[in-house]
């Protein structure tokens, strides 16, 4: 049993201390990780709702040709917000709200190395988010997609105040992220339990650790971006007006420079959920632990070398094409390797097919159809035909829901017993999950087609062709089924809080530090902790005879 | 040593802001027309003499830390307003040219030179003064008698900052200020 070492002292500030022994004032005043962390997951809840709200009304306005259920202007606003909600509103903090509820459990500390600066993290997200919503009542939303292109971005563009909200809201988020991700690595370095040492870390852990690197450098060209296009806006500069000459590709580069590590930043931390799930379920250690680290570094440092698979249209010439082409479908293959530890993990295992499991599972096709749809885009002249289609939107949503998203839900079941201390209803989580997979599929399998079809991404309506009508009205359906499952998940959430099974501290026989501790775990998380001298150290305390 | 962490790791993160404007910069310097506007405006001279103040602020900062190390407070108070004094030096210097260049309608809005020039020499003056101030509250503490024993990693911790904040300069004044004038 080794000792645990406080990250902060316990004595208050003096005069500072007001006291916080229940109620709301207790959450919005809180340090502690867990706290922080249900507040995270909470917010990107909300804002699912938001979002799934506005992409609805946009699959109504397209349920049939020649609509005209909404206004253009509106129409444009409604992707943009979508777009923009799902990926810095609900997948970003969901990932922080997993990373800091269950970091320093994992690693056996009690808090995180700044506990100030992780609530701090924490509200400038929140606040981010508030402001960006802010613009739908001060003139506007933003209009421009979720990257936003010049010269769309541009005043003469959108002289609505949309725009100066989009910058300004994701500048002050995307401080929050940075800082946090500081937090994490200092955290995942200097605080865990003595005698774990970096080979021994979950998974989980080292995809955090892997992808706050990631953050740190990825970031700052999105910050610097939304500064200059601010400074255009404002000051009339000309970093992306061709007028003064300025350059809107100039814009593409920043923003991909982002933007391509970013789609990677919201896959590794959920690549180190099923990392954890797999073998947990399987009832086998994971399968190539050194593997998984490695292909996760190597994913982190390719992601910086394709950002220009997303221009290939943009006319950058063939050499630069054919080298970007080249080290997308690289990326790839460390990729494969994840999937195929994965598939080891389970080859010859004890599966039990609970709903996180179930899950896991899910994601392992699903992911599969976006990255294969991805490679094919990494094929120039397919992605000139594509680029810009329904394709694009089919590819985005089999990663990021059958990927992110499913990864999220999977640890949502994985976890919510140690954080709720309570256990969801099975039967009905079951009806969720197949529910939700197939509503899934049915609103995005069939864009891949509408975009084969030659269906333009972004337009407001489309004319009768033959077939599009059909498949259009397929895909909304299954947009509002996803809908419905959605509310039955928050409905099994609030069942299960207010009159769920309590929950034991170990239910799922897990092997990881986590699964020590009470469910929910103490204000103080661990007073002493088991000795950590394998990948799973829980499982050999257990079971001492066969032990790792 | 978890702060020394932290601050490496902010450190690290701002210099990707400053790639990313040294892109922009340099993006745009390839474009026909900048580089003849970029030598009308620019005074070598008086801002390498600038330049001069800024670095030998750094020198001034690594005596002070090292006063700090031996315990002798009286000097690491010497040093730390000498630092002041030299970054004021280059913050007036940066204030004045550019106070010239408004005045000859060179702004952030009359071209793309202006427009990547002031964001960039903007964003490092910034980075500047907060250091500034970081080291004046620093000052301060020293004067209140807060580094009387040893122990305290605050003043390294600033250190790894201004040090940082000095060799952005390094390439800022080599990239936009030195290069133009050696492939003219
Ligand atoms: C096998 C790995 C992958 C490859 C080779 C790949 C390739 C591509 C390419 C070439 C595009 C540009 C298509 C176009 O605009 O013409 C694209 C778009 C996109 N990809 Fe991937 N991708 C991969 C994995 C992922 C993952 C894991 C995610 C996120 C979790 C992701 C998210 C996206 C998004 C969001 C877009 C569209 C951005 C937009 O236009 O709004 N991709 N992908
Ligand atoms: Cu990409």
């Amino acid at each position: 049993m080794k000792a645990i070492r406080l990250p902060e002292s316990e004595k208050p500030i003096p005069g500072l201390s007001v006291s916080t022994n229940q109620g709301l004032l207790q959450w919005i005043s809180s340090v502690d990780h867990k706290q922080i962390g249900i507040m995270y997951l909470w917010l990107s809840v909300l804002f699912l709702v938001m979002g799934g709200c506005e992409i609805l009304l946009v699959r109504l306005q397209l349920v049939v040709p020649n609509n005209d259920f909404l206004d253009p202007e509106v129409f444009n606003q409604l992707f943009t917000m979508h777009g923009t909600t799902m990926i810095f509103f609900v997948a970003m903090p969901a990932i922080f709200g997993f990373n800091t509820y269950l970091v320093p459990l994992m690693i056996g500390a009690n808090d995180m190395a700044y506990p100030r600066l992780n609530a701090f993290s924490f509200w400038l997200t929140f606040f981010g988010g508030l402001m960006l919503y802010f613009s739908f009542l001060a003139g506007g939303a933003p209009d421009a997609g979720w990257f936003n292109y010049a010269p769309l971005n541009q005043y003469n563009y959108s002289s609505s105040p949309g725009i100066d909200y989009y910058c300004s809201s994701l500048l002050i988020a995307g401080i929050g992220t940075v800082s946090a991700s500081a937090n994490f690595i200092v955290t995942i370095l200097k605080y865990r339990v003595g005698t774990m040492s970096l080979k021994h870390m979950p998974l989980f852990v080292w995809m955090v650790l892997i992808n706050s690197f990631l953050i740190l450098a990825a970031f700052p060209a999105l910050n610097a971006a939304l500064a200059m296009l601010l400074l255009d806006r404002q000051l009339h500069a000309h970093f992306f007006t061709a007028i003064g000459g300025g350059s809107a590709i100039l814009w593409q580069h920043l923003f991909w420079l982002f933007g391509h590590p970013e789609v990677y930043i919201v896959i590794l931390p959920i690549f180190g959920i099923f990392s954890e799930i797999f073998p947990v379920y399987s009832r086998k250690p994971i399968f190539g632990y050194n593997f998984i680290i490695g292909s996760g570094m190597a994913i982190a440092l390719l992601a910086f070398g394709v950002w220009i698979h997303h221009m290939f249209a943009t006319g950058l010439g063939n050499t630069v094409n054919g080298f970007f082409a080249a080290s997308s479908m690289l990326i790839g293959i460390p990729t494969g390797v994840k999937i195929f530890n994965w598939l080891a993990t389970m080859y010859g295992g004890a599966i039990r097919f609970k709903v996180a499991m179930m899950f896991a599972v899910a994601f392992l096709v699903e992911f599969t159809i976006g990255g294969l749809s991805g490679i094919s885009f990494a094929i120039i002249p397919i992605d000139w035909q594509l680029t810009d289609t329904y394709y694009v939107v089919a590819h985005l949503h089999y990663v990021f829901i059958g990927g992110t998203l499913f990864g999220l839900l999977s640890g949502l079941f994985y976890w919510f017993p140690k954080i709720s201390g309570r256990i969801p209803d099975e039967r009905l989580s079951k009806w969720f999950f197949w529910l939700f997979v197939i509503s899934f599929n049915l609103t995005f399998l069939v864009q891949h087609a509408l975009g084969a079809m030659g269906m333009a991404r972004r337009v407001y309506t489309y004319p009768d062709f033959a077939g599009w009508g059909t498949l259009n009205l397929i895909s909304t359906t299954g947009g509002f089924l996803m809908g419905i499952s959605i509310g039955l998940l928050v409905y099994i959430l609030v069942k299960a809080i207010r009159k769920g099974v309590q929950a034991p501290a170990d239910p799922w026989d897990a092997s990881t530090l986590e699964w020590t501790t009470s469910s929910p775990p103490e204000l103080k998380n661990f007073d002493q902790v088991i000795p950590v001298n394998s990948t799973r150290p829980f499982r050999d305390f257990k079971r001492p005879d066969d032990a790792d | 040593m978890d702060n020394k962490l932290m601050i490496k790791l902010i450190v690290g993160t701002e210099a990707m802001f400053f790639l990313a404007l040294i892109m922009a910069f340099v993006y745009f310097s390839l474009v026909p027309g900048f580089r003849t506007h970029q030598l009308v405006s620019l005074d070598i001279k008086s801002t390498g003499v600038f330049s001069l103040f800024l670095f030998s602020s750094s020198f001034t900062y690594w005596r002070a830390e090292e006063n700090f190390r031996k315990g002798d407070v009286k000097h690491l108070k010497v040093w730390l307003l000498l630092t002041i004094l030299l970054g004021v030096i280059f913050l007036f210097g940066q204030g004045k040219e550019y106070y010239d260049l408004l005045n000859h309608q060179v702004t952030i809005s009359s071209s793309t030179f202006g427009t990547s020039f002031f964001t960039l020499t903007g964003f490092h003056g910034l980075h500047v003064l907060i250091g500034l101030i970081v080291i004046a509250v620093l000052t301060c503490l020293a004067f209140l008698g807060d580094y009387d024993q040893p122990g305290s990693s605050l003043i390294s911790m600033v250190g790894i900052y201004w040090h940082f904040v000095d060799i952005v300069w390094v390439f800022v004044f080599l990239i936009v200020y030195v290069l133009p004038f050696i492939v003219r």
